[in-house]
């Protein structure tokens, strides 16, 4: 009985010396590593599926909005000499020889219009000035081409900055979307300018785009916040049929509920002769077409979506704290300020911050029933990835709205970061 | 002044309360809490000891009958005019303020300043032993000290009246006996008055100056726990608190505050008759089990009879033994295991015996 207890608290002694030979950190890391290889290999089907409809596919959007191609990619021979060309006065004999040869290539591998689409972007009027000369000279092709042979074939080769222009689009990178989506632009004298006031228009549209959305999403926390509250406090039946109020929207076409609006907000609408015959107003207000349809529209599409998250906040909030709070000595109204209002700060973040992202995207519903004053930025995103095809202007402006989406989400961050401390 | 020393401080009067309209949950409440005491109201679940509460916190109106604070009856006085400290029995710690500022916050609400506010609260933290927890969250707090910010909150504004609903129930059972302990002291310092609701009858009987036991809407006894238990007023409150045994059977002779039971199998008890019950009544005996003796001769006892032993359970300072006996397989008996004077194994034959003093004859039962 003796020896074998003895024996057993040698072997536990030799164990234990054993494990002291590895310190306990090493230990611990060692006995995690299996599970953490266990939690990675279960995300990894899902990093995976981000990675490629989601990560890559956006990547590769947003590098449009720098990358250029057409000079670098049709006219290589071009685009070295362009690099090597000082930008003074018009171009020597090397440049304008290698590049009439390319023109009339071009023509031939028939790519003088994305060229001279590219090229226009910067100084309209280029697509045809290249067209024209690059049909040209592949009917014939001088030999040793100088500028006289360009003037000869448009005199607009005469004038510098069409050879500006085309400098600087020879890159393989450029800064002229991005530029672009900020109304600035680089002038022959090779400095960042604004552009000409009419047309800077992105950032005015930008800046509408935020106020439409922040006021949107403002109303929209507003109006949802006590409907989300009778929801999470009624009786389970009146919570059930409101419920389903809320969850209808969902059930019809998006088109189809921004097309009801034509006809409500309309001059003759139901909106305007309810008003009318209340005697509210004398002649019909213009509201279809104008601010007023897109703020109700958007009201109505993102209600939904700040009514449930701040239902599922408010109804995890116990009743017992507001009757603390009264039984302390507050009235109601001010227990509901200091010790209702900040627990469903979550909830309000959270809703508000999706009303926001999800208002700067939609265009559909401002393209329906707004005015033209009332186009938002992806509005014009849309009209260039979809009509006009400058991808890279659409690209541009999707980088503008992505960063701001992500300050934004960065400031929402540090907010509730600090009140997630808080609660604790 | 002396009129109003003797004056309770709360009084409901014929206090009815209905939810649906159709079943009373408080069905006719007459209860005096007087000043200083420390009063606990047991009962099941769902015997309205919460509504109660409730109604004299002012979260419920009463659907009849008045609540009188100091004489004024506060029917239509709100919940926070009231100055009731209330602990909820999930605490209902504000979870985005620190501990002190929950502690303050009656204070604050009170508009007193900020540094006062401060102040008063460390001090009430440092009344529950939780100073150096001022700036941490609720939720970093464990159970029991949640509990006692809970209580530091509701002793701050110095209310006249604490409520406490079944403040103890989520506490495991050391810290719920530290707990019990922790609270009667503060009661015993402050000298503020308490109405404490629990269904653990440990709880009332270890904390109260007087416990009223619920049941069905109704105080079945409201009585101080020594009283209480010796004297269980009718076979609820006989079987709720502790344990005992019950004899059912017919009167057979009174005389005085005595009878003798004729039990279903004929053995004749000599019992007190609580119940004041005639002959031909019938009625239910109960002995406490702690109360029966046993032993290897005929005991010298008004009530003695030949036993069998069925089980014997050892619970360390005391033995509880299930006894063949009057008609009853299951009746039983407690030992202390220093007076064990017989042979306690299955199937031994030995005597009981109690003494008249020690059996009731209450109400049989309604079950
Ligand atoms: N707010 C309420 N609405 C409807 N019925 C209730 C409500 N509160 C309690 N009750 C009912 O009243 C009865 C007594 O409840 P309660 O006072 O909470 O008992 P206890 O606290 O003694 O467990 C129970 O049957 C319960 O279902
Ligand atoms: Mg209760």
């Amino acid at each position: 009985m003796d020896t074998v207890s003895e024996n057993q608290s040698a072997q536990a002694d030799a164990l234990a010396q054993q494990g002291d030979d590895i310190p306990l950190k090493v230990k611990l890391k060692r006995a995690e590593r299996m599970k953490q290889f266990k939690a990675m290999a279960l995300i990894a089907p899902l990093f995976l599926f981000t990675l490629c409809v989601f990560a890559i596919p956006i990547g590769l959007m947003l590098w449009r909005s720098i990358d250029n191609p057409e000079v670098v990619d049709y006219m290589p021979d071009t685009a070295i000499e362009l690099e090597n060309w000082s930008g003074e006065g018009l171009p020597g004999a090397t440049l304008t020889n290698v590049f009439a040869k390319d023109l009339a290539a071009v023509y031939k591998m028939k790519k003088v219009s994305s060229v001279g689409k590219r090229l226009n972007y910067d100084v309209s009027g280029m697509r045809s000035l290249i067209s024209r000369t690059a049909r040209k000279f592949n009917r014939h092709l001088p030999e040793n081409a100088t500028i006289d042979d360009f003037i000869k074939a448009d005199s607009r080769w005469e004038d510098q900055r069409y050879w500006k222009a085309l400098k600087r689009a020879s890159g393989s990178l450029t800064p002229f979307y991005l530029l672009t989506a900020f109304d600035k632009q680089i002038n022959d004298q090779d400095q960042i300018v604004d552009v000409p006031e009419n047309q800077a228009i992105y950032v005015n549209i930008f800046w509408r785009t935020m106020w439409i959305a922040g006021v949107v999403t403002l109303a929209t926390v507003l109006i949802a916040f006590p409907i989300a509250y009778l929801l999470a406090n009624a009786s389970s039946k009146v919570s059930n049929l409101l419920m389903f109020c809320v969850l209808l929207p969902f059930w019809t076409s998006l088109l189809v509920r921004t097309s009801a609006w034509v006809v409500l907000l309309q001059k003759n609408g139901v909106i305007n002769s309810s008003l009318e015959a209340l005697g509210l107003i004398n002649e019909p207000i213009t509201l279809l077409f104008a601010r007023p349809a897109v703020y109700i529209g958007f009201l109505h599409l993102l209600l939904p979506f700040v009514i449930l998250p701040l239902f599922s906040v408010m109804k995890s909030i116990s009743p017992a704290y507001m009757r603390a709070a009264v039984s302390l000595g507050a009235h109601p109204a001010v227990a509901f300020v200091r010790v209702y209002l900040p627990q469903t700060l979550p909830g309000i973040g959270a809703g508000g911050i999706l009303a926001f992202i999800l208002a700067i995207g939609y265009y559909i519903t401002p393209a329906l029933i707004g005015g033209p004053q009332d186009q938002m930025l992806s509005y014009f995103i849309a009209h260039h990835a979809n009509s006009s095809l400058n991808w890279g202007l659409a690209s541009a402006l999707g980088l503008v709205l992505l960063a701001a989406t992500l300050v934004l989400f960065t400031i929402y961050n540090r907010l509730t970061g600090a009140s997630g401390v808080k609660m604790g | 002044m002396t009129a109003q020393h003797t004056d309770p401080l709360v009084r409901f009067v014929d206090v009815q309360k209905t939810y649906d309209g159709e079943h009373l949950v408080v069905k006719k409440l007459n209860l005096d809490v007087e000043k200083g005491e420390f009063l606990t109201l047991l009962g099941p679940s769902g015997s309205g000891k919460s509504t109660c509460l409730m109604m004299l916190a002012g979260f419920e109106t009463p659907t009849h009958g008045d609540i009188l604070l100091q004489g004024q009856a506060i029917n239509n006085v709100p919940p926070h005019k009231r100055d009731i400290g209330v602990v909820f029995q999930n605490y209902a710690l504000f979870p985005h303020m620190t501990v002190a500022e929950n502690v303050a916050f009656p204070l604050t609400v009170r508009k007193v300043n900020q540094t006062d506010a401060k102040q008063q609260a460390i001090r009430a933290l440092e009344m529950v032993q939780l100073g150096e927890f001022a700036d941490r969250r609720p939720g970093q707090l464990s159970g029991g000290q949640q509990q006692r910010v809970a209580l530091a909150r509701s002793l701050v504004f110095e209310p006249q009246l604490v409520l406490m609903d079944e403040p103890l129930g989520a506490l495991d059972k050391k810290l719920r006996e530290q707990m019990q302990i922790e609270i009667k002291h503060i009661h015993e310092n402050l000298g503020v008055t308490m109405v404490f609701v629990t269904h653990d009858q440990d709880e009332a009987l270890t904390m109260s100056d007087r416990v009223a036991v619920f049941n069905d809407g109704i105080i079945q006894q409201i009585a101080p726990p020594a009283e209480l238990y010796e004297k269980p007023a009718n076979s609820f409150v006989a079987n709720f608190i502790g344990e005992t045994n019950m004899l059912f059977g017919e009167i057979t002779q009174t005389q005085g505050a005595e009878c003798d039971v004729m039990l279903s199998n004929g053995t004749s008890i000599k019992s007190q008759n609580i119940a004041g019950a005639s002959v031909g009544a019938k009625t239910g005996v109960s002995i406490r089990p702690e109360r029966v003796q046993l032993s290897d001769t005929m005991p010298d006892a008004a009530n003695a009879f030949e036993a069998t032993v069925v089980e014997t359970i050892y619970h360390g300072n005391h033995v509880r033994v299930a006894l063949d006996v009057v008609g009853q397989t299951d009746f039983r008996a407690m030992v202390r295991s220093g007076n064990i004077h017989a042979d306690l194994n299955p199937g031994h034959k030995l005597y009981v015996g109690f003494s008249q003093n020690d059996c009731r004859a209450l109400d049989p039962m309604a079950t």
